[in-house]
């Protein structure tokens, strides 16, 4: 009986999404000239963001960029997932060995210098060159750089999944709120101010600022998990 | 033209330094070798007015790949002959 159910609630699902597709009408020509002169035209008329690869990438593309999040989040997952069985049998047992006191010593002269510029990279990615995928790596690379110098660096699971989860609820209850507001998720509904400004662009910075901080947690995550067999 | 000359000696380095990670058998030259790569890329992709895609590959090709390399190799075998030798040695036995 449960099979049946499961069964017909796929095949119905299934059936909805086709029609749907088949509506859509992939691969038609709908586009005469492409979208990229759009892209370039609005990116600086509409959105007033000086970096249009941002523009594509938190505005015209949002979903994708919620997609590729995603595939992050459930590649730590899985990770954390394999790893976790092995870390209850192996024991007390770190991959790491005690570094040297100038590495330590270097390691915490820079390690505030790396996260800062990470932060700069996320925070300015409407601006410059870079963003919250680039930005959130940086400030990842800074903690790898602590738990290889310190043996004993600590990272909290806990404060990290928080960081996270509340990341990627924010994300979608920005896209959602574009839908009260213009009609189509990811709209860009608060006001775009003057280009070139650190507060502009709208929701573009706020959300590429999300999409850091996600990534820093994620990626921070996964090399903790790798480093340390046991919690 | 000065131009087209560094981006083909800087394509020439990335295919060397390639070359040289497939035949060293020492696995920690290899993965150094991967990183200078990566390192190469990022001058190329910066170049090639692609800054996004340096920074992106800089942190996450220079970075974070080859330290997880270097743990993995941590945790197994250095040399790639290592393994090689035990077969051979099991093979003399039979």
């Amino acid at each position: 009986m449960k099979k049946f159910i499961v069964i017909i609630t796929l095949a119905t699902l299934g059936f909805y999404l086709g029609q749907t597709f088949y509506e859509l009408g992939f691969g038609d020509a709908r586009f005469e000239h492409g979208v990229k002169d759009i892209y370039l035209e609005k990116t600086v008329s509409e959105l007033h963001v000086a970096n249009t690869i941002t523009s594509i990438i938190v505005s015209f593309r949002g979903f994708d960029t919620l997609g590729e999040v995603t595939v992050l989040f459930l590649a730590a997952t899985a990770l954390g997932g394999i790893l976790y069985k092995r870390r209850h049998h192996v024991g007390d047992r770190s991959v790491l060995f005690s570094a040297s006191r100038i590495v330590r010593s270097g390691s915490k002269l820079l390690f505030p210098a790396v996260i800062l510029l990470g932060v700069y990279v996320f925070v300015h990615g409407h601006l410059s060159p870079g963003g919250g995928f680039q930005g959130g790596t940086i400030v990842a690379t800074g903690f790898l750089l602590m738990l290889l110098a310190y043996e004993n660096f600590k990272v909290s699971h806990h404060v990290l999944s928080y960081i996270e989860s509340f990341a990627g609820i924010f994300f979608v209850l920005f896209g959602l709120a574009g839908f009260y507001n213009g009609g189509t998720f990811l709209e860009n509904f608060m006001p775009v101010g003057t280009m070139n400004n650190l507060f502009s662009g709208g929701v573009i910075p706020i959300i590429y600022i999300l999409v850091g901080f996600k990534v820093a947690a994620e990626l921070t995550g996964l090399i903790y998990t790798v480093l340390h067999e046991k919690d | 033209m000065t131009y087209l000359i560094l981006i083909f000696f800087l394509l020439l380095l990335m295919l060397g330094a390639a070359i040289y990670a497939i035949v060293q058998k020492d696995l920690l030259y290899a993965v150094i070798a991967t990183g200078v790569i990566s390192l190469v890329l990022t001058a190329l992709f910066y170049l090639l007015q692609a800054p996004d895609v340096a920074l992106t590959e800089a942190a996450i090709g220079v970075a974070l790949t080859t330290i997880i390399f270097i743990i993995t190799i941590r945790n197994t075998v250095r040399h790639e002959d290592d393994y090689n030798k035990k077969d051979d040695l099991k093979s003399a036995v039979e």
